[in-house]
């Protein structure tokens, strides 16, 4: 056997190579998804299209509803989560703005949607770059939200999705992001997995809500007060109870996430750090690159030459976003020296949401680190080796004189090459 | 002809007095049976179904946001059709005028272009009576409601036409009032494969300003003046319905301000107004006669 003869036979036939989004898309396949429904938006389309390509040929038996808006794509998937089907849908930007009220609907309602999103900035201007800003900005509406960093983890983390989202602990909506053009339009080697093996970890959906029994003849969501009603029928929760067991449930589902992950990595023989963040020569740092999804690659880059240099720095890229893991993330920072975190995003008005909020989650630890943010790669803007290490070097020369502000630090700006622009004073005001 | 005795609404609902809506819902399920799901935006009928753990219906009821009626309904068929269960259950969407001619229209005609198996029905109150009865595109001219003091200024939105012209098989206006041609027209929406759309005038005693009594007399009035035409598009053929068959002769029609004077809602509409409204009948009715005509 030649040399090339037996590289071939050592390649897995199972490894495919894929873009990110039809690794999702491939994902949604295995899953047996039975209600898909989306609208075509940069950077996310490939997706829908590729499953639109498995149901016409026959790999997919799903029903494809293609809608006039992401705010109906979002509310068909509801209504037939609701109706006991397994569904998913993708989108980016102003397709996840637009589904903005669906997400605390399908939320409340408890209904295990997995939405697959190519981030994508938030206009105006029109950018169809990455950026994290469409991410951050559901926080608040009770998704779990995971970022991923190579186009296996997307595929990987969707089926885990499924799992969470549908365990009768925890009953919640999922999204998984990654990062537009970086990871869903560049092609990586992805291992599809056996559908058996699939089958057994992603056993068929058992739906608490299944508007199909029509002898279920209850009202789904009705007008629910603020007070317990008591009737001669029995006891109904007011709106207040519904929305402390959806916060209860985010709280308690860390522990089921990192189950999940746990039995796909044993099952799979690939994890994701503990399937709650990932790190990177931690294991005698002193000082901590804290980021999410394309930063935190690029930061794998730019901590070799950080070392090289002798700092003690590794990297701590964050997987799941929402429910904050808040736990985790004391306990690893607890005996770290300097953090430096960098934000694909801003929370405007104030400064970058994962600084902000890593402050707000170490307050009150007796050897809090110190903690300074940058704001990198708005509107897909290359993050570059250099924007990080700069950065890095900046932190520490800060932190060393004891400076310390929440005040938004932009790397990797070129306002200096807008001198003779006819606005040029609106942008560099302040 | 008798209706079924069987009730699909249990007594004593949170509808106000003599509401049209609270009659149009219970001929609907009447003619549609137990085998009905029902998706309901923010409307009135959300307050009818009652609240929290009780429902006031014997079917199945799925709540939705405002604008996404049609986009329910088309996921709980896909859904149905993912379970092998479509052809056992009838979907019916049953929105209110501003769920439907305005925040809605967009899921609705998604909904009515891919083809989506179900029946929605629009019973339209001509403005928004649950918020407080704000103006809608669905309001006609002249009415007083809180955003429009001094009258609304145009005519309303002629959605049946607007759904017509998505080609679906069925589309048909009825009236509270007349509760066996109500009937009959969800019988027949039954039977018919893809979408059906129905626009209901449901008078509303207190946002058109009327006593609760004459809900009837009120609904009457709209088709005996020729206001509200009742008809049937069954695949492109038009067909006048018989509450209205003999209002084509224009004799026959009771006065407009008869109607207009009938109302509270109506109390700014002047002697001009008052002429548009008649110009305004004459076009419809001659756009109907036309029709008739002409296939």
């Amino acid at each position: 056997m030649t040399e090339i003869e037996e590289i071939k036979t050592n390649i897995n036939e199972d490894l495919m190579i894929l873009t990110g989004n039809h690794a999702a898309a491939h994902a949604f396949r295995q899953a047996k998804v039975g209600v898909i429904s989306a609208y075509p938006i940069t950077p996310q389309s490939p997706v829908v299209e590729k499953i639109a390509e498995f149901i016409s040929e026959g790999k997919l038996k799903a029903r494809f509803v293609k809608v006039e808006s992401e705010h109906s794509a979002l509310a068909v998937c509801c209504a037939a989560s609701a109706t006991g089907s397994r569904v998913g849908t993708a989108t980016s930007a102003h397709g996840l703005e637009l589904m903005y009220e669906m997400l605390p609907w399908a939320a409340g309602n408890r209904l295990p949607i997995i939405i697959n999103l190519a981030t994508r900035s938030l206009g105006a201007p029109w950018s169809v770059w990455t950026d994290h800003s469409d991410f951050i900005t559901i926080r608040d509406v009770g998704w779990i939200q995971f970022m991923c960093e190579n186009n296996q983890e997307i595929y990987d983390t969707n089926f885990q999705a499924f799992k969470i989202a549908e365990d009768p602990r925890v009953f919640l909506p999922v999204i998984v992001a990654y990062d537009g053009y970086i990871l869903s339009h560049t092609m990586m080697p992805v291992k599809l997995e056996n559908q058996e093996k699939i089958d057994e970890f992603l056993p068929p959906l058992k739906h608490h809500i299944n508007l199909s029994d029509i002898t279920q003849v209850k009202g789904i969501d009705p007008v629910t007060t603020p007070h317990v009603i008591k009737r001669a029928e029995g006891t109904a929760p007011g709106y207040y109870e519904y929305r402390y067991a959806l916060q209860k449930s985010l709280e308690s589902s860390i522990d089921i996430i990192k189950e999940v992950h746990d039995e796909f990595a044993r099952k799979f023989g690939r994890s994701y750090g503990n399937g709650i963040y990932k790190t990177v020569q931690t294991e005698d740092a002193d000082t901590i690159i804290y980021a999410m999804g394309s930063v935190a690659s690029q930061a794998r880059v730019a901590i070799k030459q950080l070392r090289k240099e002798g700092i003690k720095i590794g990297i701590l890229s964050l997987k799941l976003f929402r429910p904050y893991p808040w736990d985790d993330l004391r306990e690893f920072f607890k005996n770290i020296e300097n953090v430096i975190v960098f934000d694909r995003d801003i929370g405007y008005g104030y400064e970058g949401v994962l600084s902000y909020e890593l402050k707000s989650a170490l307050y009150g630890l007796k050897d809090r680190p110190n903690i300074k943010g940058f704001i990198v790669g708005l509107g897909g803007r290359d993050v570059t080796t250099e924007h990080i290490t700069t950065g890095v070097h900046r932190a520490l020369n800060e932190f060393k004189q004891g400076l310390s502000t929440n005040k938004t630090d932009f790397l990797g700006l070129k306002l200096d090459e807008l001198y003779d622009y006819d606005e040029s004073t609106y942008f560099t005001r302040g | 002809m008798d209706l079924p005795e069987e009730e699909f609404i249990y007594p004593g609902t949170r509808a106000c007095a003599g509401c049209g809506m609270a009659l149009i819902y219970r001929i609907a399920l009447k003619a549609l049976g137990a085998k009905t799901l029902v998706t309901v935006p923010a409307s009135c009928l959300t307050v009818l179904h009652g609240m929290q753990g009780f429902c006031s219906t014997k079917v199945s009821v799925y709540h939705t946001p405002f604008a996404t009626t049609g986009a329910s309904a088309s996921g709980i068929l896909a859904s149905l059709e993912d379970k092998g269960l479509a052809d056992e259950i009838i979907v019916l969407a049953f929105a209110g005028d501003g769920g439907t001619t305005d925040i809605g229209i967009q899921a609705l005609s998604g909904a009515a272009e891919r083809g989506t198996n179900f029946i929605y029905a629009c019973y339209d109150n001509e403005a928004y009576m649950n918020t407080g009865v704000q103006r809608s595109g669905s309001t006609p001219l002249g009415v007083r409601t809180t955003t429009t003091p001094e009258g609304k200024d145009v005519h309303k939105k002629n959605m049946p036409k607007i759904l017509e012209a998505h080609g679906i098989p069925y589309v048909a206006t009825a009236n509270a009032a007349y509760p066996l041609d109500l009937f009959e027209k969800f019988k027949r929406a039954k039977e018919v494969k893809g979408p059906k759309y129905m626009h209901i005038l449901s008078p509303c005693p207190p946002g058109w300003g009327y006593e609760p009594k004459d809900t009837i007399l009120i609904g009457r009035l709209a088709n005996e003046t020729g206001f509200w035409p009742l008809y049937e598009v069954i695949n492109g053929k038009f067909e006048l319905s018989k509450p209205s068959k003999k209002y084509l002769d224009s004799s026959k029609r009771k006065p407009i301000t008869d109607y207009l004077k009938s109302q509270k809602r109506f109390k700014f509409i002047d002697e001009t107004t008052r002429k548009i409204y008649e110009e305004y009948i004459e076009h419809v009715w001659n756009e109907i006669k036309g029709r008739l005509e002409n296939q």
